[in-house]
Protein backbone atom coordinates (compact mmCIF):
# COMPACT_ATOMS: atom_id res chain seq x y z
CA UNK A 1 0.00 0.00 0.00
CA UNK A 2 1.30 3.19 -0.48
CA UNK A 3 2.65 5.96 2.42
CA UNK A 4 3.06 9.42 2.59
CA UNK A 5 6.93 10.37 3.48
CA UNK A 6 5.67 10.59 7.10
CA UNK A 7 4.11 6.91 7.19
CA UNK A 8 7.37 5.78 5.83
CA UNK A 9 9.73 7.28 8.48
CA UNK A 10 6.93 5.95 11.51
CA UNK A 11 6.72 2.73 9.55
CA UNK A 12 10.41 2.34 9.44
CA UNK A 13 10.79 3.45 13.30
CA UNK A 14 8.38 0.67 14.06
CA UNK A 15 9.64 -2.34 12.36
CA UNK A 16 7.01 -2.30 10.34
CA UNK A 17 6.78 -2.69 6.57
CA UNK A 18 4.18 -0.66 6.38
CA UNK A 19 1.28 1.42 8.59
CA UNK A 20 -1.81 3.28 7.19
CA UNK A 21 -3.65 6.31 8.68
CA UNK A 22 -5.18 5.61 12.52
CA UNK A 23 -3.01 2.99 12.87
CA UNK A 24 -1.58 2.58 16.62
CA UNK A 25 2.13 2.11 16.61
CA UNK A 26 4.83 2.30 19.26
CA UNK A 27 8.08 3.74 17.76
CA UNK A 28 11.87 4.36 18.68
CA UNK A 29 13.09 7.53 18.70
CA UNK A 30 16.12 9.38 17.73
CA UNK A 31 16.09 12.36 20.08
CA UNK A 32 13.78 13.52 22.72
CA UNK A 33 13.91 16.93 23.77
CA UNK A 34 12.82 19.37 26.89
CA UNK A 35 12.86 22.48 27.65
CA UNK A 36 12.90 23.96 31.30
CA UNK A 37 9.16 24.28 31.84
CA UNK A 38 8.63 20.96 30.49
CA UNK A 39 11.49 18.81 31.55
CA UNK A 40 11.50 19.72 35.52
CA UNK A 41 7.97 17.91 35.25
CA UNK A 42 9.27 15.17 33.48
CA UNK A 43 11.80 14.60 35.57
CA UNK A 44 9.59 13.70 38.12
CA UNK A 45 7.65 11.61 36.01
CA UNK A 46 10.93 9.68 35.22
CA UNK A 47 11.98 9.81 39.16
CA UNK A 48 8.43 6.96 39.39
CA UNK A 49 9.16 4.82 36.81
CA UNK A 50 12.74 3.77 38.73
CA UNK A 51 14.42 3.12 35.31
CA UNK A 52 18.58 3.21 36.53
CA UNK A 53 19.16 5.33 33.68
CA UNK A 54 17.84 7.14 30.62
CA UNK A 55 17.40 5.21 27.43
CA UNK A 56 20.56 6.57 25.97
CA UNK A 57 22.85 9.98 27.24
CA UNK A 58 23.15 11.08 23.62
CA UNK A 59 19.74 11.15 22.54
CA UNK A 60 18.25 13.29 24.91
CA UNK A 61 18.26 17.16 24.65
CA UNK A 62 17.49 19.01 27.11
CA UNK A 63 17.54 22.60 26.71
CA UNK A 64 16.50 26.02 29.32
CA UNK A 65 15.55 28.71 26.83
CA UNK A 66 12.12 29.72 27.73
CA UNK A 67 13.25 31.95 31.21
CA UNK A 68 16.65 32.32 30.60
CA UNK A 69 18.89 33.20 31.80
CA UNK A 70 16.78 32.80 34.70
CA UNK A 71 14.23 35.61 34.88
CA UNK A 72 13.80 34.71 38.74
CA UNK A 73 14.23 32.50 41.46
CA UNK A 74 11.16 30.06 40.49
CA UNK A 75 13.19 29.75 36.90
CA UNK A 76 16.57 29.43 38.42
CA UNK A 77 14.78 26.50 40.74
CA UNK A 78 13.38 24.88 37.21
CA UNK A 79 16.88 25.16 36.09
CA UNK A 80 18.81 23.91 38.74
CA UNK A 81 16.53 21.24 38.63
CA UNK A 82 17.31 20.54 34.73
CA UNK A 83 20.86 20.49 34.80
CA UNK A 84 21.01 18.18 38.13
CA UNK A 85 19.58 15.97 36.43
CA UNK A 86 21.19 16.24 33.05
CA UNK A 87 24.66 16.02 35.42
CA UNK A 88 23.79 12.92 37.08
CA UNK A 89 22.46 11.03 34.25
CA UNK A 90 25.41 11.82 31.91
CA UNK A 91 23.29 13.69 29.44
CA UNK A 92 25.68 14.63 26.48
CA UNK A 93 23.12 17.25 25.16
CA UNK A 94 22.21 19.83 27.96
CA UNK A 95 22.54 23.44 26.81
CA UNK A 96 24.24 26.08 29.48
CA UNK A 97 23.76 29.42 28.63
CA UNK A 98 26.83 30.62 26.58
CA UNK A 99 26.54 27.80 24.35
CA UNK A 100 21.97 27.35 24.16
CA UNK A 101 19.66 28.98 21.92
CA UNK A 102 16.35 28.71 21.67
CA UNK A 103 15.32 24.82 21.51
CA UNK A 104 13.96 24.51 17.57
CA UNK A 105 16.84 27.00 16.41
CA UNK A 106 19.11 25.25 18.74
CA UNK A 107 18.94 21.39 17.39
CA UNK A 108 18.60 21.17 13.83
CA UNK A 109 22.31 23.89 14.01
CA UNK A 110 23.95 21.00 16.55
CA UNK A 111 23.01 18.33 13.97
CA UNK A 112 20.84 16.52 16.41
CA UNK A 113 18.42 15.79 13.59
CA UNK A 114 18.60 15.14 10.33
CA UNK A 115 16.74 13.67 7.34
CA UNK A 116 14.15 10.52 8.09
CA UNK A 117 14.94 10.82 12.09
CA UNK A 118 11.96 10.33 14.45
CA UNK A 119 11.90 13.39 17.34
CA UNK A 120 9.28 13.99 19.83
CA UNK A 121 9.57 17.07 22.16
CA UNK A 122 7.93 18.36 25.39
CA UNK A 123 7.39 21.40 23.74
CA UNK A 124 4.63 21.89 21.06
CA UNK A 125 6.49 23.55 18.28
CA UNK A 126 8.73 20.11 17.96
CA UNK A 127 7.29 19.76 14.86
CA UNK A 128 10.24 22.63 13.11
CA UNK A 129 12.31 19.55 12.33
CA UNK A 130 9.72 18.25 9.28
CA UNK A 131 11.69 21.04 7.25
CA UNK A 132 14.72 18.53 6.92
CA UNK A 133 12.54 15.85 6.06
CA UNK A 134 12.53 14.38 9.98
CA UNK A 135 9.49 13.02 11.51
CA UNK A 136 8.71 15.50 15.02
CA UNK A 137 6.37 16.33 16.98
CA UNK A 138 5.39 17.67 19.97
CA UNK A 139 4.01 15.61 23.13
CA UNK A 140 3.32 16.01 27.38
CA UNK A 141 5.74 16.04 29.75
CA UNK A 142 4.51 12.30 30.58
CA UNK A 143 5.42 11.33 27.08
CA UNK A 144 9.14 12.67 27.42
CA UNK A 145 9.54 10.98 31.15
CA UNK A 146 8.91 7.43 29.52
CA UNK A 147 10.56 8.07 26.46
CA UNK A 148 14.21 9.64 28.28
CA UNK A 149 13.40 5.36 29.81
CA UNK A 150 12.48 3.88 27.25
CA UNK A 151 13.18 5.53 23.59
CA UNK A 152 10.23 4.82 22.33
CA UNK A 153 6.89 6.48 22.23
CA UNK A 154 3.43 5.40 20.91
CA UNK A 155 1.84 7.44 18.10
CA UNK A 156 -1.49 7.15 15.60
CA UNK A 157 -0.61 7.25 12.14
CA UNK A 158 -1.77 9.98 10.57
CA UNK A 159 -3.46 10.95 7.33
CA UNK A 160 -2.14 13.89 5.36
CA UNK A 161 -3.00 16.99 3.87
CA UNK A 162 -0.80 17.58 0.51
CA UNK A 163 0.29 21.28 -0.09
CA UNK A 164 1.34 21.62 -3.72
CA UNK A 165 3.33 24.56 -3.82
CA UNK A 166 4.29 26.18 -7.40
CA UNK A 167 5.87 29.49 -8.58
CA UNK A 168 8.41 31.60 -6.28
CA UNK A 169 7.61 34.10 -3.83
CA UNK A 170 8.02 37.70 -5.00
CA UNK A 171 9.20 40.86 -3.54
CA UNK A 172 9.01 40.93 0.01
CA UNK A 173 6.92 37.97 0.75
CA UNK A 174 8.80 34.91 2.36
CA UNK A 175 7.84 31.29 3.54
CA UNK A 176 6.40 33.29 7.02
CA UNK A 177 3.88 34.96 5.03
CA UNK A 178 2.97 31.44 3.07
CA UNK A 179 2.64 29.83 6.54
CA UNK A 180 0.31 32.60 7.53
CA UNK A 181 -1.46 32.72 4.41
CA UNK A 182 -2.29 28.66 5.02
CA UNK A 183 -3.21 28.64 8.28
CA UNK A 184 -5.87 31.64 7.33
CA UNK A 185 -6.73 29.38 4.53
CA UNK A 186 -7.77 26.28 6.28
CA UNK A 187 -8.48 27.43 10.13
CA UNK A 188 -6.18 26.60 13.67
CA UNK A 189 -7.49 23.19 13.18
CA UNK A 190 -7.54 22.68 9.85
CA UNK A 191 -5.43 19.52 10.22
CA UNK A 192 -6.17 17.87 13.15
CA UNK A 193 -4.27 14.89 13.55
CA UNK A 194 -2.70 15.55 10.73
CA UNK A 195 0.13 15.64 8.56
CA UNK A 196 0.95 18.61 6.46
CA UNK A 197 3.15 17.95 3.57
CA UNK A 198 4.90 20.30 1.47
CA UNK A 199 5.40 19.30 -2.51
CA UNK A 200 5.55 20.62 -6.15
CA UNK A 201 7.96 22.26 -7.68
CA UNK A 202 7.58 25.33 -5.16
CA UNK A 203 9.37 23.39 -3.02
CA UNK A 204 12.41 23.99 -4.24
CA UNK A 205 12.66 28.07 -4.15
CA UNK A 206 12.18 28.19 -0.37
CA UNK A 207 15.41 28.33 1.60
CA UNK A 208 16.01 26.15 4.67
CA UNK A 209 15.52 29.26 7.13
CA UNK A 210 11.98 29.62 5.35
CA UNK A 211 11.03 25.70 5.29
CA UNK A 212 12.08 25.90 9.72
CA UNK A 213 9.42 28.65 9.47
CA UNK A 214 7.07 27.13 7.93
CA UNK A 215 7.10 23.86 9.64
CA UNK A 216 7.57 25.22 12.82
CA UNK A 217 4.11 26.75 12.18
CA UNK A 218 2.70 23.36 11.44
CA UNK A 219 1.18 23.05 15.20
CA UNK A 220 -1.12 26.19 14.46
CA UNK A 221 -2.87 24.65 11.97
CA UNK A 222 -3.67 21.88 14.64
CA UNK A 223 -1.50 19.24 12.48
CA UNK A 224 0.83 16.55 14.33
CA UNK A 225 3.52 17.56 12.33
CA UNK A 226 4.61 19.21 9.20
CA UNK A 227 7.07 18.12 6.33
CA UNK A 228 9.21 18.97 3.84
CA UNK A 229 10.55 16.38 1.09
CA UNK A 230 14.63 16.08 0.74
CA UNK A 231 16.00 17.53 -1.72
CA UNK A 232 19.16 19.20 -2.76
CA UNK A 233 19.09 22.55 -0.46
CA UNK A 234 18.30 19.38 2.22
CA UNK A 235 21.35 17.69 1.38
CA UNK A 236 23.44 20.79 1.21
CA UNK A 237 22.45 22.05 4.71
CA UNK A 238 23.00 18.33 5.73
CA UNK A 239 26.59 18.40 4.66
CA UNK A 240 27.06 22.04 6.13
CA UNK A 241 26.28 21.13 9.76
CA UNK A 242 28.58 17.30 9.00
CA UNK A 243 31.37 19.85 8.74
CA UNK A 244 30.84 21.30 11.83
CA UNK A 245 29.68 18.92 13.76
CA UNK A 246 31.45 15.30 13.73
CA UNK A 247 28.23 13.19 15.36
CA UNK A 248 26.28 14.84 12.75
CA UNK A 249 28.48 13.07 10.07
CA UNK A 250 26.29 10.18 10.67
CA UNK A 251 24.04 8.23 7.80
CA UNK A 252 21.01 9.41 7.10
CA UNK A 253 17.81 7.97 5.08
CA UNK A 254 15.89 10.14 2.71
CA UNK A 255 11.83 9.07 2.86
CA UNK A 256 9.79 10.48 -0.31
CA UNK A 257 6.18 10.09 -0.46
CA UNK A 258 4.82 7.14 -3.09
CA UNK A 259 3.18 8.84 -6.28
CA UNK A 260 0.13 6.90 -5.50
CA UNK A 261 -0.20 7.68 -2.03
CA UNK A 262 -3.05 9.00 -0.27
CA UNK A 263 -4.22 12.43 0.94
CA UNK A 264 -7.29 14.11 2.37
CA UNK A 265 -7.07 16.93 0.26
CA UNK A 266 -4.80 18.80 -2.04
CA UNK A 267 -4.14 22.14 -1.40
CA UNK A 268 -2.91 24.31 -4.20
CA UNK A 269 -0.56 27.63 -3.57
CA UNK A 270 0.94 30.09 -6.14
CA UNK A 271 4.10 31.39 -4.48
CA UNK A 272 4.30 34.15 -6.40
CA UNK A 273 0.95 35.34 -5.73
CA UNK A 274 1.61 35.67 -1.76
CA UNK A 275 1.96 38.97 -0.36
CA UNK A 276 3.28 39.76 3.16
CA UNK A 277 0.20 38.77 5.31
CA UNK A 278 -0.75 39.76 8.99
CA UNK A 279 -2.16 37.34 11.50
CA UNK A 280 -4.37 39.26 13.63
CA UNK A 281 -5.57 39.12 16.67
CA UNK A 282 -6.13 36.39 18.75
CA UNK A 283 -5.70 33.54 16.59
CA UNK A 284 -2.50 32.88 13.68
CA UNK A 285 -5.94 31.93 11.76
CA UNK A 286 -6.93 36.05 11.42
CA UNK A 287 -4.68 36.44 8.43
CA UNK A 288 -4.95 39.43 6.11
CA UNK A 289 -2.75 40.54 2.81
CA UNK A 290 -0.74 43.49 4.04
CA UNK A 291 -3.17 45.43 1.26
CA UNK A 292 -5.95 45.12 3.68
CA UNK A 293 -4.32 45.77 7.20
CA UNK A 294 -5.51 49.10 7.73
CA UNK A 295 -4.24 51.93 9.73
CA UNK A 296 -2.84 50.02 13.00
CA UNK A 297 -0.58 51.55 15.29
CA UNK A 298 2.03 50.00 17.50
CA UNK A 299 3.77 50.28 20.88
CA UNK A 300 6.35 47.24 20.26
CA UNK A 301 8.15 45.38 17.83
CA UNK A 302 9.54 42.13 17.94
CA UNK A 303 11.69 40.03 15.64
CA UNK A 304 13.11 36.67 16.80
CA UNK A 305 11.95 33.38 18.22
CA UNK A 306 12.27 29.52 16.94
CA UNK A 307 9.90 31.06 14.04
CA UNK A 308 11.87 33.41 12.62
CA UNK A 309 15.17 34.33 15.25
CA UNK A 310 17.49 33.12 12.69
CA UNK A 311 20.11 34.41 10.44
CA UNK A 312 18.12 35.02 7.74
CA UNK A 313 15.48 36.78 9.44
CA UNK A 314 18.28 39.04 10.81
CA UNK A 315 19.68 39.97 8.05
CA UNK A 316 16.64 41.11 6.51
CA UNK A 317 15.40 43.33 9.81
CA UNK A 318 19.22 44.78 9.28
CA UNK A 319 18.48 45.57 5.60
CA UNK A 320 15.16 47.45 6.13
CA UNK A 321 16.49 48.65 9.37
CA UNK A 322 20.31 49.64 8.73
CA UNK A 323 21.12 53.34 8.25
CA UNK A 324 17.33 53.95 9.14
CA UNK A 325 15.56 55.12 13.09
CA UNK A 326 13.01 53.07 14.73
CA UNK A 327 9.99 55.40 15.52
CA UNK A 328 9.81 57.75 18.57
CA UNK A 329 8.11 55.86 21.54
CA UNK A 330 8.58 52.05 19.71
CA UNK A 331 10.37 49.50 21.65
CA UNK A 332 11.81 47.34 18.75
CA UNK A 333 13.46 44.12 20.31
CA UNK A 334 15.63 41.69 18.52
CA UNK A 335 16.47 38.50 19.75
CA UNK A 336 18.86 36.05 17.83
CA UNK A 337 17.77 32.49 18.30
CA UNK A 338 21.08 31.22 19.25
CA UNK A 339 24.48 31.83 20.22
CA UNK A 340 25.78 31.29 16.93
CA UNK A 341 23.23 33.01 15.06
CA UNK A 342 24.24 36.30 17.44
CA UNK A 343 27.59 35.59 17.29
CA UNK A 344 27.25 35.65 12.85
CA UNK A 345 24.89 38.56 13.19
CA UNK A 346 27.97 40.05 15.20
CA UNK A 347 30.25 39.37 12.68
CA UNK A 348 28.39 40.64 10.04
CA UNK A 349 27.70 44.07 11.62
CA UNK A 350 23.98 43.11 11.32
CA UNK A 351 23.61 43.75 15.27
CA UNK A 352 25.46 47.00 14.98
CA UNK A 353 23.31 48.53 12.32
CA UNK A 354 20.15 47.18 14.88
CA UNK A 355 21.45 49.07 17.28
CA UNK A 356 22.36 51.81 15.68
CA UNK A 357 19.14 52.30 14.39
CA UNK A 358 18.05 51.80 17.98
CA UNK A 359 16.53 48.58 18.37
CA UNK A 360 17.62 45.95 21.39
CA UNK A 361 19.41 43.05 20.30
CA UNK A 362 18.65 40.26 23.36
CA UNK A 363 20.88 37.51 24.26
CA UNK A 364 19.03 33.93 23.02
CA UNK A 365 15.68 33.46 25.20
CA UNK A 366 12.35 32.65 24.65
CA UNK A 367 11.65 36.09 26.36
CA UNK A 368 8.37 37.78 25.41
CA UNK A 369 7.17 35.22 23.07
CA UNK A 370 5.58 33.10 25.15
CA UNK A 371 5.12 36.63 28.12
CA UNK A 372 7.99 35.38 29.57
CA UNK A 373 10.20 37.96 30.52
CA UNK A 374 12.07 40.56 28.25
CA UNK A 375 9.17 42.64 26.51
CA UNK A 376 6.31 42.10 28.23
CA UNK A 377 3.15 44.43 27.04
CA UNK A 378 0.86 46.58 29.66
CA UNK A 379 -2.64 46.45 29.23
CA UNK A 380 -3.69 48.44 25.85
CA UNK A 381 -0.57 47.88 24.20
CA UNK A 382 -0.05 46.70 20.87
CA UNK A 383 2.86 44.50 19.61
CA UNK A 384 3.78 43.31 16.27
CA UNK A 385 5.95 39.90 15.93
CA UNK A 386 7.58 37.07 13.91
CA UNK A 387 6.63 34.43 16.42
CA UNK A 388 3.93 31.76 16.25
CA UNK A 389 0.90 32.74 18.50
CA UNK A 390 -0.83 35.91 19.17
CA UNK A 391 -3.56 34.03 21.12
CA UNK A 392 -5.24 36.33 24.30
CA UNK A 393 -2.55 37.54 26.96
CA UNK A 394 0.69 35.60 24.67
CA UNK A 395 2.88 38.36 25.51
CA UNK A 396 1.64 39.76 29.04
CA UNK A 397 -1.32 41.58 29.62
CA UNK A 398 -4.77 39.63 28.68
CA UNK A 399 -5.78 43.34 27.70
CA UNK A 400 -2.52 43.44 24.96
CA UNK A 401 -2.86 42.18 21.04
CA UNK A 402 -0.39 40.75 19.33
CA UNK A 403 -0.39 40.59 15.07
CA UNK A 404 2.04 38.12 13.27
CA UNK A 405 4.12 38.71 10.62
CA UNK A 406 7.76 38.40 8.90
CA UNK A 407 10.93 40.11 9.55
CA UNK A 408 10.52 42.21 6.86
CA UNK A 409 6.99 43.57 7.76
CA UNK A 410 8.24 43.90 11.81
CA UNK A 411 11.43 45.66 10.58
CA UNK A 412 9.07 47.87 8.56
CA UNK A 413 6.98 48.80 10.74
CA UNK A 414 9.68 49.33 13.66
CA UNK A 415 10.44 52.65 11.44
CA UNK A 416 6.76 53.87 11.10
CA UNK A 417 5.33 52.86 13.97
CA UNK A 418 2.35 51.26 12.54
CA UNK A 419 1.88 48.24 10.57
CA UNK A 420 3.62 48.86 7.16
CA UNK A 421 4.18 47.06 3.55
CA UNK A 422 8.31 47.06 3.44
CA UNK A 423 7.89 48.41 0.13
CA UNK A 424 6.86 51.57 1.67
CA UNK A 425 10.77 51.83 3.18
CA UNK A 426 12.66 49.94 0.62
CA UNK A 427 12.05 48.18 -2.72
CA UNK A 428 12.66 43.90 -2.06
CA UNK A 429 16.04 42.25 -3.28
CA UNK A 430 15.60 39.61 -5.88
CA UNK A 431 15.75 36.63 -4.17
CA UNK A 432 18.98 34.43 -4.65
CA UNK B 1 -11.45 -5.62 28.80
CA UNK B 2 -15.50 -4.38 29.42
CA UNK B 3 -16.84 -1.45 30.63
CA UNK B 4 -20.72 -1.02 31.33
CA UNK B 5 -22.55 1.99 32.54
CA UNK B 6 -25.15 4.85 32.11
CA UNK B 7 -24.41 7.79 29.19
CA UNK B 8 -23.13 11.49 30.40
CA UNK B 9 -23.92 13.39 26.57
CA UNK B 10 -22.04 16.47 25.11
CA UNK B 11 -21.62 17.87 21.97
CA UNK B 12 -18.14 19.33 20.23
CA UNK B 13 -15.29 20.94 21.27
CA UNK B 14 -15.76 20.27 24.92
CA UNK B 15 -12.89 21.49 25.99
CA UNK B 16 -9.65 21.12 28.79
CA UNK B 17 -11.62 24.33 30.27
CA UNK B 18 -14.78 23.02 31.20
CA UNK B 19 -13.65 19.76 31.74
CA UNK B 20 -11.29 21.21 34.48
CA UNK B 21 -11.59 24.86 34.72
CA UNK B 22 -7.83 26.51 35.46
CA UNK B 23 -9.01 27.86 38.85
CA UNK B 24 -8.99 24.52 40.44
CA UNK B 25 -5.41 23.77 38.68
CA UNK B 26 -3.86 24.89 41.90
CA UNK B 27 -3.99 20.94 43.04
CA UNK B 28 -2.91 17.92 41.23
CA UNK B 29 -4.69 15.48 43.67
CA UNK B 30 -7.06 13.45 41.84
CA UNK B 31 -10.41 12.92 43.68
CA UNK B 32 -10.02 17.34 44.76
CA UNK B 33 -10.12 17.30 40.86
CA UNK B 34 -12.82 14.81 40.01
CA UNK B 35 -15.05 16.74 42.52
CA UNK B 36 -15.00 19.96 39.78
CA UNK B 37 -15.30 17.61 37.02
CA UNK B 38 -17.42 18.98 34.08
CA UNK B 39 -18.59 21.63 36.62
CA UNK B 40 -18.71 24.46 33.67
CA UNK B 41 -20.77 22.27 31.39
CA UNK B 42 -22.78 19.81 33.53
CA UNK B 43 -23.09 21.29 37.35
CA UNK B 44 -24.69 18.25 38.49
CA UNK B 45 -22.24 16.03 36.93
CA UNK B 46 -19.82 15.63 39.56
CA UNK B 47 -22.68 14.20 41.78
CA UNK B 48 -24.21 11.90 39.87
CA UNK B 49 -21.06 9.83 37.89
CA UNK B 50 -20.86 6.50 39.09
CA UNK B 51 -17.85 3.93 38.86
CA UNK B 52 -18.06 2.29 34.70
CA UNK B 53 -20.44 5.25 33.33
CA UNK B 54 -19.62 6.97 30.28
CA UNK B 55 -18.93 10.66 28.36
CA UNK B 56 -20.54 10.72 25.06
CA UNK B 57 -18.87 13.26 22.92
CA UNK B 58 -18.89 15.17 19.54
CA UNK B 59 -15.93 16.32 17.70
CA UNK B 60 -12.82 17.62 18.92
CA UNK B 61 -13.25 16.45 22.66
CA UNK B 62 -10.68 17.98 24.64
CA UNK B 63 -9.35 20.96 23.08
CA UNK B 64 -7.53 23.74 24.61
CA UNK B 65 -4.72 23.53 26.72
CA UNK B 66 -2.19 20.31 27.24
CA UNK B 67 -2.75 20.01 30.79
CA UNK B 68 -2.80 16.60 31.55
CA UNK B 69 -5.34 17.44 34.86
CA UNK B 70 -8.03 17.06 32.62
CA UNK B 71 -8.25 13.39 31.47
CA UNK B 72 -7.03 12.52 35.01
CA UNK B 73 -9.91 14.48 36.61
CA UNK B 74 -12.19 12.33 34.34
CA UNK B 75 -10.54 9.26 35.13
CA UNK B 76 -10.93 9.52 39.41
CA UNK B 77 -14.57 10.52 38.73
CA UNK B 78 -15.05 7.07 37.60
CA UNK B 79 -15.46 7.26 34.35
CA UNK B 80 -14.47 3.79 32.46
CA UNK B 81 -14.13 5.28 29.33
CA UNK B 82 -14.94 8.17 26.83
CA UNK B 83 -16.19 8.06 23.75
CA UNK B 84 -17.00 10.98 20.94
CA UNK B 85 -16.14 11.59 17.18
CA UNK B 86 -12.54 13.25 17.56
CA UNK B 87 -10.64 14.27 20.28
CA UNK B 88 -8.27 16.92 20.43
CA UNK B 89 -4.42 15.81 19.87
CA UNK B 90 -2.79 16.21 22.25
CA UNK B 91 -6.02 15.63 24.60
CA UNK B 92 -5.60 11.98 22.99
CA UNK B 93 -2.43 11.41 23.99
CA UNK B 94 -2.43 12.55 27.66
CA UNK B 95 -5.72 10.51 28.06
CA UNK B 96 -3.92 7.41 26.87
CA UNK B 97 -0.71 8.23 29.70
CA UNK B 98 -2.65 8.63 31.90
CA UNK B 99 -4.50 5.42 31.80
CA UNK B 100 -8.02 6.99 31.05
CA UNK B 101 -10.12 4.94 27.66
CA UNK B 102 -10.93 6.26 24.84
CA UNK B 103 -12.39 5.31 21.69
CA UNK B 104 -13.29 7.20 18.82
CA UNK B 105 -16.40 6.56 17.19
CA UNK B 106 -17.98 8.38 14.14
CA UNK B 107 -21.38 10.06 14.90
CA UNK B 108 -20.65 9.66 18.67
CA UNK B 109 -23.05 12.53 19.45
CA UNK B 110 -26.12 10.96 17.94
CA UNK B 111 -25.26 7.86 19.41
CA UNK B 112 -26.13 7.83 23.03
CA UNK B 113 -28.63 10.59 24.95
CA UNK B 114 -27.69 11.05 28.73
CA UNK B 115 -28.74 7.59 30.79
CA UNK B 116 -28.75 5.06 28.18
CA UNK B 117 -26.96 2.19 29.21
CA UNK B 118 -23.59 1.44 27.23
CA UNK B 119 -21.50 -1.33 27.28
CA UNK B 120 -17.99 -1.23 25.17
CA UNK B 121 -15.01 -3.89 24.63
CA UNK B 122 -11.65 -1.59 24.64
CA UNK B 123 -10.48 -4.78 23.47
CA UNK B 124 -12.20 -4.73 19.86
CA UNK B 125 -13.84 -1.29 20.26
CA UNK B 126 -17.29 -2.86 19.90
CA UNK B 127 -19.68 0.05 21.87
CA UNK B 128 -23.38 -1.19 22.26
CA UNK B 129 -26.15 1.00 23.61
CA UNK B 130 -28.20 -1.42 25.50
CA UNK B 131 -31.10 1.45 25.86
CA UNK B 132 -31.88 1.94 22.01
CA UNK B 133 -30.24 -1.62 21.03
CA UNK B 134 -27.44 0.08 18.43
CA UNK B 135 -24.27 -1.05 17.66
CA UNK B 136 -21.08 0.41 16.38
CA UNK B 137 -17.80 -0.62 15.91
CA UNK B 138 -14.88 1.66 17.37
CA UNK B 139 -11.04 1.01 16.38
CA UNK B 140 -10.16 -1.47 19.36
CA UNK B 141 -6.73 -0.74 20.94
CA UNK B 142 -3.55 -3.02 20.11
CA UNK B 143 -2.31 -5.01 22.80
CA UNK B 144 0.25 -2.70 24.23
CA UNK B 145 -2.09 0.67 24.58
CA UNK B 146 -4.54 -2.24 26.47
CA UNK B 147 -0.76 -2.49 28.65
CA UNK B 148 -0.45 0.74 29.06
CA UNK B 149 -4.49 1.46 30.35
CA UNK B 150 -4.07 -1.86 32.24
CA UNK B 151 -0.69 -0.41 34.14
CA UNK B 152 -2.81 2.59 34.89
CA UNK B 153 -1.07 5.09 32.71
CA UNK B 154 2.53 5.55 30.91
CA UNK B 155 4.43 5.49 33.59
CA UNK B 156 3.11 2.45 35.61
CA UNK B 157 3.23 0.38 32.64
CA UNK B 158 7.13 1.67 31.65
CA UNK B 159 7.83 0.83 35.72
CA UNK B 160 6.29 -3.01 34.91
CA UNK B 161 8.30 -3.43 31.88
CA UNK B 162 11.65 -2.31 33.33
CA UNK B 163 10.94 -4.57 36.77
CA UNK B 164 10.00 -7.23 34.52
CA UNK B 165 13.31 -6.60 32.75
CA UNK B 166 11.94 -6.87 29.30
CA UNK B 167 13.68 -4.89 26.35
CA UNK B 168 12.43 -1.92 25.41
S1 LIG C 1 10.39 30.92 20.97
FE1 LIG C 1 8.24 30.93 21.59
S2 LIG C 1 7.22 29.34 20.44
FE2 LIG C 1 9.44 29.00 20.27
S3 LIG C 1 9.92 27.51 21.88
FE3 LIG C 1 10.21 29.56 22.73
S4 LIG C 1 8.22 30.10 23.68
FE4 LIG C 1 7.87 28.37 22.33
Amino acid sequence: MAMTMTQKILAAHAGLEKVEAGQLIEARLDLVLGNDITAPVAIREFAKIGAAGVFDKAKIALVPDHFTPNKDIKAAEQCKAMREFAHAMGIVNYFEVGEMGIEHALIPEKGLVLPGELVIGADSHTCTYGAVGAFSTGVGSTDMAAAMATGTAWFKVPKAIRFELSGSPRGWATGKDLILHIIGLIGVDGALYESMEFAGAGVAALTMDERFTIANMAIEAGAKNGIFPVDDRTRAWAAEVAKRVPAAKRPYVEFASDADASYERTISVDLSRLEPTVSFPHLPSNARAISAVGDVSLDQVVIGSCTNGRIEDLRVAASILGGRKVAKGMRCIVFPATQAIYLQALREGLVEALVEAGALVSTPTCGPCLGGHMGILAKGERALATTNRNFVGRMGSPESEVYLASPAVAAASAITGRISDPTEIIAAPSRA
Amino acid sequence: MEAKGKAFAYGDNVDTDVIIPARYLNTIDPAELASHCMEDIDASFAASVRTGDFIVAGRNFGCGSSREHAPIAIKASGVACVVASSFARIFYRNAINTGLPILELAGAESFAKKGDEIRADLKTGLVENLTTGAKAQAMGFPPFMREIMGAGGLIGYVRGRLAAGARL
